[in-house]
């Protein structure tokens, strides 16, 4: 019990500074924008987290589904559609079904296959977003406005997008938690660890698989609503292969196997990028060697980094 | 002969040009133990393979219970009841003890696809596992994680699991595999225990073993069933002795 | 759409094609012999094509400029190699991938520090320039037919390699099962090596190559490497045949889709949404004919592993 305490406390933590953040000085426009980024590519991040912590699916298009939902977005704003009770259904139907469609090819493979399969079906959808020249093509398109709640414009306050995106992400987190501790997780962590036993006591590993996938394809385009909303503008480079590796980033740099450690990896992604880019123009410059350094010796990620230093105070 | 629970109809498997499987044909009675020996080489684990479905033959019949399985893979033999342990333990490291014996059961107990309930909180899943480890004495680790079991105690498990299946047939391979004296003691009292209440086909390499336990033995030379008996039948058999003296000059 | 232009399209495809299977070729030895996932291949591409630029505008000629190139690419590979990813090989995919990810990002922006973001242009060498009539009333450049004949020749001369030397073997057998070739007392460390080197000219070559007709800009490399990716899956990762085969079939698609699509879609839709969907389904044709063929092939084409 002490222990199940202690490792809801990080997470907590984080999720109520994220909560007071508007009150304790980041109330700004800038701060707001920032930390709404953040929470939005946390809930990509804990979906990605979802399929690679827990099922071993290592997707390098994860993007992608971020594109579908922003993408519908767009396509029902060009329709004169922004009511988010029309809205959110579409955009999470259409990510989950690319998800199912392109992983019932990917997840037949395994491994390295499966990386290349995905990062190739996230180009496709790059390339094929940037060809739709009656939504901005390469240039991107601008929405009018943002999605409304029920006829009214309540996302447009400040401080209501910023708790849409904290309660979502919490929502995202708990939905994939409680997916995890179930039957249906219980098959697919086992998957994880061992196909061979999980099919000698008697399941066939792909439709978890491939169901877990397009949950977490519906959960990545949710936050694709949420990113075309914070930024009233929708663009080809979201969905660009490069940012489904900073996702891929986020939830290795907070620890492959754990939710919460996607929401850490985020947050931490986001701030530092935006930190370098204050210092130089060319902060991949920087960023590039920290990642690599990042793989070679944060092991644990960021969520296993108290326990790391801990045990090394301890053994020392 | 009562109606076989396994049936083996000329099966034959190659490797290229190499026949591993030249033809195989047996019959397994329900209840008791059947052992499948014979010397290295003999093409055991190809055997084995074939009749849990990670292998397909390239010829001949697999019947499980009088139903044609030979095209099934494996995770369908195993849902009709035909559980296997590995000659290379295969467990969920990361799991625990309890939790892996309980996915063996969740695995027969309903649908999988349930998203809601913490299947830790399934008092009816843990207590069938929980009966399983009891079973093999592993009732007390059901808490530790199954990677830092020892080598004795992963066996063990692997049995537990295959119990926890409930299963019409139990197939063992090479089930004291790496155990030391003391941990292959302990795994012959616990098959003994389990004798009677499940039909067995034990793959087995400890001849001292396979003597104490089995019913009837069959024994495979290169690929073939050369002999099939009671024990002291083919403790007499010529051919038996011929295959086994030329190979291992014991 | 003429006869005439739907061979030049052909052309271009091979001449695509053969460039692919440059780089193709690298990452899928690369791959069968240490089991090391490099996204970072791409920017060897990227790499040789710059270099070439600058040298070529250094010393005034192609030929200079691809000389000179070539031995700094292979450099900078092995600078790679040595720096990030021999760390990497006893690590599992996902940690390759991001490690090779951080080094695109490094290199990406490197490149930008230093040539800015301006596309590069580099001059044809002399000798290529100008057309050649293949058929009447069908003029073809001379420098692409060069360089369908350099990526023809460059993979014949690999195929010779791996199929007949003794460390095309190795790396055969490599391929099909690594810990094998290490039991057999083969310095598996140097055979790495000498195949990621190889692996690294090779993009080089085929970035030099492409430099004159391609603009040479940051980021040049990922849309290669991706379409690599799509090729030696549908090879089956680890074969050069399969590498090669893929690799003009997807070139193919690639530039053929792109020019015939719209027109195609002619057929059945207005002039205005047929450019525009017949520009939507050429880029993911590629893609789709990917996944048809693994959904009746997962292990692609040519699978070189066994199990």
């Amino acid at each position: 019990m002490r222990t199940r305490i202690r490792e809801s406390a990080l997470p907590l933590l984080v999720l109520a500074l994220l909560a007071a953040a508007p009150f304790l000085g980041f109330g700004e426009g800038w701060a707001m924008t920032l930390l709404a980024r953040a929470m939005i590519l946390a809930m990509a991040a804990v979906s990605l987290s979802f399929i690679l912590g827990g099922a071993g699916l290592i997707s390098l298009g994860h993007a992608a589904m971020l594109g579908f939902g922003a993408y519908a977005v767009v396509i029902l704003d060009d329709a004169g559609i922004t009511e988010a009770a029309v809205v959110v259904p579409v955009a999470v139907a259409a990510a989950a079904s690319f998800a199912l469609l392109t992983g019932a090819v990917a997840i037949r493979t395994s491994g390295v296959h499966f990386i290349m399969i995905t990062l190739a079906f996230g180009q496709m959808a790059f390339f094929t977003a940037a060809s739709l020249a009656g939504y901005g093509g390469d240039d991107g398109y601008t929405l009018y406005s943002r999605t409304s709640l029920g006829g009214t414009r309540w996302l447009e306050d400040r401080l209501v997008f910023h708790y849409a995106c904290l309660g979502l992400l919490v929502l995202s987190l708990l939905l994939c938690r409680m997916l995890l501790a179930s039957r249906f997780g219980r098959v697919l962590r086992a998957a994880k660890e061992s196909s061979l036993r999980v099919r000698a006591v008697g399941f066939d590993p792909y439709p978890y698989r491939l169901v877990a996938y397009g949950i977490a394809g519906g959960i990545a385009g949710l936050a694709g609503v949420m990113l075309a909303n914070a930024t009233e503008f929708v663009a080809p480079s979201y969905i660009a292969w490069q940012r489904s590796g900073d996702l891929l980033f986020m939830v290795i740099l907070g620890g492959v196997g754990s939710l919460h450690g996607a929401v850490l990896g985020a947050l931490a992604f986001v701030l530092v990028e935006e930190w370098l880019g204050h210092i130089t123009e060319h902060w991949r410059l920087i960023f590039g060697p920290l990642l690599i350094l990042a793989v070679l010796f944060l092991r644990g990620g960021l969520a296993g980094l108290p326990a790391q230093l801990l045990g090394a105070r301890n053994r020392g | 002969m009562a109606e076989p629970i396994l049936e083996l109809a000329g099966l034959q498997k190659r490797f290229g040009g190499l026949a591993v499987t030249e033809d195989v044909s047996l019959r397994v009675a329900p209840g008791g133990i059947h052992a499948i020996i014979g010397p290295n080489g003999a093409g055991k684990t190809t055997l084995i393979h074939q009749i849990s479905g990670t292998l397909r033959p390239d010829a001949g019949r697999i019947l499980f219970g009088g139903r044609d399985v030979t095209a099934l893979p494996l995770q369908r033999r195993a849902r009709l009841g035909l559980a296997r342990s590995f000659q290379i333990t295969c467990i969920l490291p990361g799991f625990t003890v309890l939790e892996n014996a309980a996915l063996a059961v969740q695995a027969r107990s309903g649908s999988s696809f349930r998203f809601f309930r913490p299947a830790a909180s399934e008092t009816a899943l843990n207590r069938q596992a929980m009966s399983a480890l009891e079973q093999v004495g592993l009732a007390g680790r059901a808490t530790t994680p199954a990677g830092a079991l020892s080598h004795g105690e992963k066996r063990q498990l692997e049995l537990a699991i295959a119990l926890a299946m409930q299963p019409r047939l139990l197939l063992l391979d090479e089930a004291l595999a790496g155990a030391g004296p003391e941990e292959t003691e302990r795994l012959v009292t616990i098959l003994r225990g389990l004798k009677g209440a499940y039909t067995i086909l034990l793959v087995e390499h400890d001849m001292q073993a396979v003597f104490a336990l089995a019913d009837r033995i069959s024994v495979l030379v290169y690929g073939r069933v050369i002999a099939t008996g009671e024990p002291d039948a083919i403790r007499g058999n010529p051919e038996v002795r011929a295959a086994y003296l030329g190979e291992d000059d014991a | 759409m003429s006869t005439q232009l739907l061979l030049v399209q052909a052309l271009n495809g091979l001449q695509f094609g053969v460039l692919l299977f440059l780089v193709a070729a690298g990452l899928t030895l690369v791959f069968g012999v240490m089991d090391f996932i490099n996204l970072a291949h791409g920017v060897q591409y990227m790499l040789g094509a710059y270099l070439g630029a600058s040298f070529a505008a250094w010393t005034g000629g192609f030929w200079a400029g691809l000389v000179l190139a070539l031995p700094v690419a292979l450099a900078c590979g092995l600078v790679l190699e040595v720096l990030v990813f021999r760390h990497l090989y006893d690590r599992d995919h996902l940690s390759q991938v991001l490690a090779t990810f951080g080094v695109i990002l490094f290199l990406n922006q490197a490149l930008r520090a230093i040539w800015g973001t301006a596309p590069l242009q580099v001059p044809m060498p002399e000798l290529l320039t100008g057309g050649i009539t293949l058929m009447p009333g069908l003029q073809y450049p001379v420098y692409r037919l060069a360089i369908l004949g350099a990526g023809l020749a460059t993979a014949g001369l690999l195929w010779l390699l791996v199929e007949r030397t003794r460390v095309g073997a190795l790396v055969r057998a490599g391929a099909t099962n690594a810990p094998m070739v290490a039991a057999l007392g083969v310095d598996i460390r140097r055979l790495f090596m000498l195949v990621f080197g190889f692996g690294a000219m090779l993009a080089g070559f085929a970035g030099v190559m492409a430099a004159p007709i391609l603009s040479v800009e940051p980021g040049m490399g990922d849309t290669v490497l991706i379409l690599a990716f799509v090729v030696i899956v549908i090879g089956g990762i680890g074969s050069v045949r399969g590498a090669f085969l893929a690799a003009l079939l997807v070139g193919l698609i690639e530039t053929l889709g792109r020019s015939l699509m719209p027109d195609l879609m002619r057929l059945f839709l207005a002039p205005s949404p047929a450019r525009q969907a017949g520009a939507a389904i050429a880029s993911m044709l590629v893609y789709i004919a990917m996944a048809a063929i693994l959904a009746v092939r997962p292990q692609g084409l040519f699978p070189v592993r066994t199990g």
